[in-house]
């Protein structure tokens, strides 16, 4: 008998069978990976374990014991917490306050501060997570916070810790930290579910692995010893993906973007670089680097104070989006959730909100177009949906993804294509997907800005990388010069000079 | 059975469902109710609310909220009775009704997108401001109309029904459309949905609000003029607490109040709903005191209804 085990576990959604039959165990003491495409199931068997969903049929059981939730609170009581991307914690609380949510030490109702600071500060001390607990949450970076939940299940006693995607917004040294705490919990004989779609930290960090594809088991692995990278890739994808990456030498154009010293409020420097028509430019940096908030002046999304930008030799003077749009410059952001999906409305919709006022008479809709236009998106980038009336929230991360970039490749005359993290918390099959519509845009001539965190996917696709530091450009490599050491080096803050610049 | 009789009620047709249902009872329990003259009165009473409704669900559906409808619709009230005694003409009032709305409109539109102020402030504000104006302009006091002729835009006929009611359907049909088949409506709903994600994806969205607050104060210059119309004079202190009635309407329609969700057909049973409610209790010689409480209750029940139908659509 395992420590947890899942047995032909189901959810149908209307239109969708979310999860058929599925069944695995985990041991005690275990960090076992959990991975698979976007809508393979994971986040459906992850909500059903947590008690936000309830299973139409199968069994969960931990310790012997079968469990049965009608909420996470139920769940949350038999020491299961799951760990989300989208983190819950009260911005305007202290570590300490947040950490003790709900149970307070409390005096006739009068917090004692003091008590409850010291407590949790030792707490967080033999934890090994070193963060002041009279900070307020808002004040932490998101690995600082993704520790505070951590800390959060240690303190709630749990038996099963859930990370959902916990290192995609993740600096790799905030990672190391996070990797040493799993292992910690390991060593304390907790379950750790991870899920990830970085199979180097899969590969790392977990003992076990089950592989979802389409709502199925598609293979489980009781030790990784024997299991190699492409053989799970295949597992996923339910075929061989030969190249990720898959770059070609392209003809590159004449320059098509120039941006001339861009400043703003959040990025004091000013910054110039230029792409060429058919080029993908990479713009590589660590977190807080500074290159989405230069991707965001260059799009008009804020103020720029200094600047010029042209566009094929035209000077392009925008306050707002939709003036850098009919310029023909685009983005899209690093941030679907927030700036990127319209929450509530169907892919139709989404796809149509910019360019429908090529096809619109006197503001009228032409709804036949509109049909036409999704259809032809779905079907060419692929995005798995059962109609294209489905509202967005229910499409998985990459699926969102390809329909924000059908959105932009709706429109006509776009020139410049900004893509800010193109693939986070994507899978590898529609990650190659994407980078491929990326490479078919610039044989057409476009420019193509790639922002990315993952330095193995700037080295992979792009034809430039163009590297930041501190809120400046550090570096500039070509396709040639890529070395990891260069651009690393490049982007950390402690150097003084820019250390690779091309001739 | 009752599985399919859930699954009608929470779909996303329920509200329809109920109304023609509550609308099947009353007409067969209650006396007099389905008489021409009743329901000819019914459709008058909900004239303002219907029509001042059509842009409050743009304004709901945005996100934004708007408390200075009453106020408006008093305000233009006042000005097309005086204009039209000043002028003698009662085109110039009902343009100068018209004009002053929108003008209104145009300035909460202008404050909210443009200085960022919350949109229940400043209506609040303006609502207490535009209020003021009316009864400033009067003294306090109702002004009664010099030209008779100014009664029978409320009390002419066409086919047997009154022009109000001609009016509202109009509107009712001009709002739907733009709701569903322009850029504008979808924008809105966009707007509603995700606001900084309709900027990112090249909505111009202050211009979008600036429009739909100028609207709202467009259309409450209409109901302004038929009000006066119907009431025989310019009342300053017409049409308190309209804001409450017309924003209960729309929720009880479907709009959400958390943006992104509107349709005309929900609005329009919305309005009935609360005109039907009214009606039936004035037939049946309930006191107006406990109106108000049943009111209350079916805007509960109505929310309630509309949060299990979320419910059961179901988050994945």
């Amino acid at each position: 008998m395992s420590f947890l085990e899942f047995s032909h576990i189901s959810k149908t959604y209307p239109g969708v069978k979310a999860l058929s039959d599925v069944s695995f165990s985990v041991e005690k003491g275990a960090v076992h990976g959990l991975m698979g495409e976007n809508g393979a199931g994971k986040s459906t068997l992850i909500r059903v374990l947590s008690g936000d969903q309830q299973a139409d049929g199968g069994e969960i059981t931990i310790d012997g014991q079968a469990q049965k939730y009608a909420s996470t609170r139920d769940a949350f009581h038999a020491g299961v917490i799951v760990i989300h991307q989208e983190l819950q914690l009260v911005p305007e609380l202290t570590v300490a306050e947040n950490l003790r949510l709900g149970r307070f030490p409390a005096n006739a109702g009068v917090i004692q501060a003091r008590q409850m600071f010291s407590e949790v500060g030792e707490k967080l001390k033999s934890a090994g997570i070193d963060i002041d607990p009279r900070r307020k949450v808002k004040t932490l970076s998101i690995g600082e916070r993704q520790m505070v939940e951590i800390a959060k299940a240690i303190m709630l006693d749990a038996r099963v810790i859930a990370l959902d995607e916990p290192t995609s917004s993740l600096s790799s040294r905030e990672s190391e930290i996070l990797f040493a705490l799993i292992e910690r919990l390991r060593a304390e004989g907790k379950v750790i579910l991870y899920i990830s779609h970085r199979l180097d930290e899969v590969f790392r960090l977990c003992d076990s692995l089950t592989v979802l594809r389409d709502g199925k088991l598609a293979a489980h692995h009781a030790s990784l010893r024997d299991v190699t990278r492409e053989q799970v890739v295949a597992e996923m994808v339910g075929r061989e993906i030969s190249n990720v990456w898959g770059w070609r030498p392209r003809k590159l154009g004449e320059v098509r973007l120039k941006v001339d010293g861009i400043s703003g409020e959040k990025l004091r420097q000013p910054a110039s670089f230029d792409v060429h028509a058919g080029e993908i430019l990479g713009f590589f940096g660590l977190i807080g680097a500074g290159r989405s908030e230069l991707m965001r002046l260059v799009y008009a999304a804020d103020a720029a104070t200094t600047g010029k930008i042209t566009v094929d030799g035209k000077p392009v003077r925008s306050a707002d989006p939709h003036q850098a749009i009919r310029s023909g410059i685009v983005l899209c952001s690093e941030d679907r959730k927030h700036d990127g999906i319209i929450q509530g409305r169907s892919l139709e919709e989404n796809i149509n909100i910019s360019s429908r006022r090529h096809h619109t008479r006197f503001g009228i809709l032409n709804p036949q177009k509109e049909i036409e236009v999704a259809e032809t998106f779905i079907k060419k980038l692929k995005v798995r949906t059962p109609s294209r009336k489905q509202d967005i929230v229910n499409l998985s991360g990459g699926n969102q993804q390809k329909v924000i970039l059908g959105r932009w490749l709706s429109e006509e005359g776009i020139r410049v294509l900004i893509v800010d993290e193109p693939t986070r918390g994507i899978d590898v099959g529609a990650k190659s997907e994407i980078y491929h519509i990326l490479y078919q845009l610039a044989e057409d001539g476009m420019a193509i800005v790639v922002v990315s965190s993952e330095l193995p996917e700037v080295m992979g696709i792009c034809d430039r990388i163009l590297v930041m530091c501190g809120g400046r450009i550090s570096g500039e490599l070509k396709r040639d010069q890529f070395a990891e050491q260069a651009i690393l080096a490049a982007a950390l803050p402690d150097k003084k000079t820019p250390t690779a610049i091309a001739s | 059975m009752t599985n399919q009789l859930k699954r009608i009620l929470l779909g996303d047709q329920g509200l329809v469902v109920i109304f023609v249902v509550a609308f099947a009872l009353v007409a067969l329990l209650v006396p007099n109710f389905l008489t021409e003259r009743n329901i000819l009165g019914l459709l008058q009473s909900v004239v303002t609310v219907g029509i001042v409704a059509c842009t409050m669900m743009f304004c709901l559906a945005a996100r934004d909220f708007d408390l200075s409808v009453g106020s408006i619709v008093a305000f233009a009230g006042m000005v097309a009775v005086m204009a039209s005694n000043a002028t003698g003409s009662i085109f110039v009032g009902v343009l100068a009704a018209l004009l002053c709305g929108s003008i209104v409109g145009l300035f909460n539109g202008l404050v909210i997108a443009k200085f960022r102020i919350n949109a229940l402030i400043t209506t609040l504000a303006t609502m207490q401001i535009v209020r003021g104006l009316a009864l400033i302009s009067s003294d306090g006091r109702a002004v009664g109309i010099n030209d008779p002729n100014f009664y029978q835009l409320a009390l002419s006929k066409l086919v047997g029904i009154p022009t109000p009611i001609w009016v509202l359907a109009v509107l009712f049909l001009i709002f739907g459309f733009v709701l569903n088949r322009t850029v504008f409506g979808k924008n809105t709903l966009a707007i509603g949905g995700n606001p900084e994600a309709s900027r990112l994806a090249g909505v111009n969205v202050d211009r979008t609000r600036i429009w739909i607050f100028a609207l709202q104060g467009l259309v409450c210059g209409i109901a302004g003029i038929l009000l006066a119309s119907r009431i025989t004079s310019g009342q300053p202190n017409a049409a308190v607490g309209l804001e409450l009635s017309v924003i209960s309407a729309c929720v009880l329609g479907g709009v959400s109040l958390a943006g992104g969700r509107a349709t005309m057909a929900g609005v329009i049973v919305g309005v009935m709903i609360m005109g039907i409610a009214e009606n039936v209790m004035n037939l049946l010689n309930i006191p107006a005191f406990y109106q108000y409480i049943v009111r209350g209750v079916i805007l509960l029940l109505a929310v309630l209804l509309d949060n299990l139908r979320s419910s059961a659509l179901g988050r994945r």
